[in-house]
């Protein structure tokens, strides 16, 4: 199985979700709820800025020294009595965690909220298996009945309404009155708790993700607000967690630390409603917790980006700040992106993972208008890290013909101080000359992205330049 | 340079960018203007683009040839000034950025960014300007252009020297410092996407109330004008600069020159 991507439809997606006026309404919620928010919990804390340095300092650490740190990591988790098991591939990952399945003969995994089993496409292969993945997440829930990917990594259904929601749990939770009022979204919070409860009790195993992994201890971090995490792992017989190599941090008070800049820049919270540890299977004594314990690491090209240019990336704590601050994700939402991460984080990584080749617009939608990078927690440079990209679509010539051919002619003038000069005044001359009654045109050849809804001002008329020196002339 | 070691009259090299050269030369008068009122004397080095355009499509050699003509052209001033904070971004950060790891250039190239400045924040932070003579009567609401605002911390500066011009009161917009969709060629590669960010950001500038929109970087304004023409919306755009300068009364953005 590779994996499903629409990014190459990059432009297309977009045009469908500027033109659909229920995303649209969805999306005026990302602006309006997490910005504000965030802002809010940053003016509170006077270290923020600090904090965020020390975050930075303790992800650049950890992967220069992430051998070292993975084996610390393997060593605590296997003398808990877990398993650590390294997934180069994509494919690997899903092949052992479906192996573990079948060895326990499991029917239904509940799954916690995680975007790696999003990148491993790993419900597909649990039902091509046999075995039913029941998302506990009440997002992922959603996504789930709806048959759709995450349109955000913090916030999977911010592109719905309430009302999509509710008439989606009025088709498939069939058996509840008709008559119910779901109106409140409390009540649909309340529904599905109700369903899910039922569908946890009945999992064999659980699967959930990891916000950090602490070499120090062998323990495993998620953090949730619905507490959702929490009866996916200590429930079911086996627990499996499920997360990227790039997630160790060295210490428990780095986590701590990490923490502090996750809810704020995620949410606004000081702390997410639920912080769950998890360290080995249950010991003898234990009133609860699994039989089995397995950590799947998944690599899947990052051991790779570890050694390039894009490195930074692998900062990245999936606090969703960028795209909750994007222009360009305030306009067309998650799903235009066409695959698992969106946004600016998105922009940087997917290409890393898929490649360049299928994800070469999504490097470039973007205006740098830098606000992503202002507010990630680690400081990621992520402007810079896109433009790497735009840099190797040049050299592979991946960007479009139009864009080369006009940055050619354009460049062949702009080093060329004495013909540029002459060719501009004439051409200006010229333009301002047509534009000279109405002073702007609405429209002009090759600028049709522009024109078709903007107007372009004249030129005023001679260039700068020639005028300077005519005055100095003069003078 | 330090202000002790600054010459009582400095040379300022005025880039004058290659949108305000070709399509809005009055903002490189007014920005003349305004360096001359700050005690400086304004020479206009021979000048084509910055070499942004290519640096942000990922053409690093035109956008080197370029940075390297700019460094040689403007090597006999004491400041390269700007009335963008655009191209001054691209020149006083990304300008060493493509020479990094090359000693002699990266050399070259350190000590032309330290001489490059955006011209607001020049006459205020550098020169020391606290007020400029002008008087336009209205209502403005500026516009924080992001390369200004994020790369160079252009912010209060400009409000700054607006309140000091007679008769000209500032009505903020809601998210003055959300990007009003330009991005260069994005705003033609994308432009759909381009045009959906400066559909708000028009709706903010009209629900301000004010008759005009200023703000520090030529290409916004051609954005956010052709915008306001394009829906019909009554307000004129101008560079900031235009207005501190006291040329507030020309033809404003996309409106036709007088006469001829
Ligand atoms: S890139 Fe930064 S802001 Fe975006 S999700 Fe990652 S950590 Fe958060």
């Amino acid at each position: 199985m590779t994996a499903h991507f629409t990014s190459p439809a990059f432009k297309e997606n977009a045009h469908q979700a500027l033109h659909d006026p229920a995303l649209q309404r969805a999306l005026g919620n990302v602006e309006s709820g997490f910005i504000a928010k965030r802002r809010k919990a940053a003016d509170k804390l006077p270290e923020f800025e600090a904090l965020r340095d020390s975050a930075r300092d303790i992800k650049n650490h950890t992967l220069a020294h992430l051998d070292l740190y993975l084996e610390a990591y393997e060593a605590k988790v296997t003398a808990a009595g877990g398993h650590v098991h390294f997934a180069p591939t994509a494919e690997d990952a899903s092949k052992i965690v479906t192996d573990i399945c079948r060895r326990v003969g499991a029917r239904t995994v509940a799954k916690g909220k995680s975007m790696i089993s999003e990148e491993i496409e790993l419900n597909a292969h649990l039902e091509a298996a046999g075995v039913k993945p029941i998302e506990t997440d009440l997002g992922e829930y959603i996504i789930q009945l709806r048959g759709e990917r995450p349109s955000h990594i913090v916030a999977p259904v911010i592109h719905l309404n309430r009302d999509q929601i509710e008439s989606d749990f009025r088709r498939v939770h069939s058996d509840l009155p008709a008559e119910r009022d779901l109106h409140a979204p409390e009540s649909l919070l309340a529904e599905a708790r109700g369903v899910l409860r039922k569908r946890f009790l009945e999992a064999d195993v659980g699967i959930t993700g990891a916000n950090f992994l602490v070499a120090e201890t062998g323990t495993s971090i998620i953090v949730t607000n619905e507490g959702n995490g929490d009866l996916s792992q200590t429930l079911p017989r086996v627990h499996i967690v499920l997360a990227s190599i790039e997630k160790l941090v060295p210490t428990l008070e780095d986590a701590s630390q990490m923490l502090r800049v996750l809810a704020r820049s995620a949410t606004g919270q000081e702390i997410s409603v639920y912080t769950t540890f998890s360290t080995g299977p249950r010991r003898a004594g234990d009133v609860d917790g699994p039989e089995e314990y397995h950590v799947v690491l998944l690599d899947n090209g990052r051991s790779a980006m570890l050694a390039g240019e894009f490195r930074e990336m692998l900062r990245c704590i999936r606090c969703a700040a960028c795209m909750n601050h994007c222009p360009v994700y305030h306009a067309v939402g998650g799903h235009a992106y066409g695959w698992v991460y969106p946004g600016p984080m998105g922009s940087v990584l997917s290409p890393s993972l898929i490649g360049v080749d299928k994800a070469g617009h999504l490097p470039n939608a973007s205006t740098f208008c830098g606000r992503c990078e202002s507010v990630c927690p680690v400081r990621i440079p992520l402007p810079k890290l896109m433009r790497h990209w735009r840099e190797r679509e040049f050299e592979r010539h991946l960007s479009p013909a139009t864009v080369r051919s006009g940055l050619r002619l354009w460049g062949f003038f702009a080093r060329r101080p004495r013909l540029y000069r002459l060719a501009t005044r004439t051409a200006m001359g010229a333009l301002a000359l047509l534009g000279r009654r109405k002073g702007r045109f609405r429209s002009l050849p090759l600028a049709g992205g522009w024109t078709a809804t903007r107007d372009f001002a004249a030129p005023e008329g001679s260039t700068f330049q020639a005028q300077w020196a005519a005055r100095k002339d003069r003078a | 340079m330090s202000a002790a070691s600054a010459p009582a009259r400095p040379r300022v090299g005025l880039f004058a960018t290659c949108l305000v050269d070709l399509i809005r030369p009055s903002v490189g008068f007014a920005a003349a203007n305004l360096i001359e009122q700050a005690g400086c004397e304004v020479v206009v080095p021979p000048q084509t683009c910055c070499g942004q355009p290519a640096f942000n499509n990922g053409d690093r050699a035109t956008a080197r040839d370029l940075a390297l003509q700019a460094i040689d052209a403007f090597q006999g001033v004491d400041y390269v000034v700007a009335p963008s904070g655009s191209c001054a971004g691209q020149l006083k950060k990304h300008v060493p950025e493509l020479f990094a790891g090359e000693p002699d250039l990266s050399r070259r190239a350190d000590a032309f960014a330290a001489k490059v400045f955006e011209l607001v924040t020049f006459l205020v932070d550098v020169r020391g300007m606290t007020s400029v003579q002008a008087r336009f009567d209205g209502v403005v609401t500026y516009h924080d252009s992001c390369a200004g605002l994020r790369e160079l911390g252009v912010k209060a500066q400009p409000r700054k020297l607006l309140e000091s011009v007679q008769g000209l009161t500032i009505a903020e917009m809601k998210d003055p410092d959300v990007c009003c969709g330009f991005g260069g060629t994005f705003a033609v590669k994308y432009g759909e996407i381009s045009d959906a960010i400066v559909a708000k950001k028009a709706d903010n500038v009209v629900a301000a109330g004010a008759g005009t929109l200023l703000a520090g970087d030529l290409g916004c304004l051609m954005n956010m004008a052709g915008k306001l023409q394009r829906e019909g919306r009554p307000v004129r755009v101008r560079h900031v600069a235009e207005v501190l300068a006291g040329m507030g009364e020309e033809p404003a953005i996309g409106e036709p020159t007088r006469g001829e």
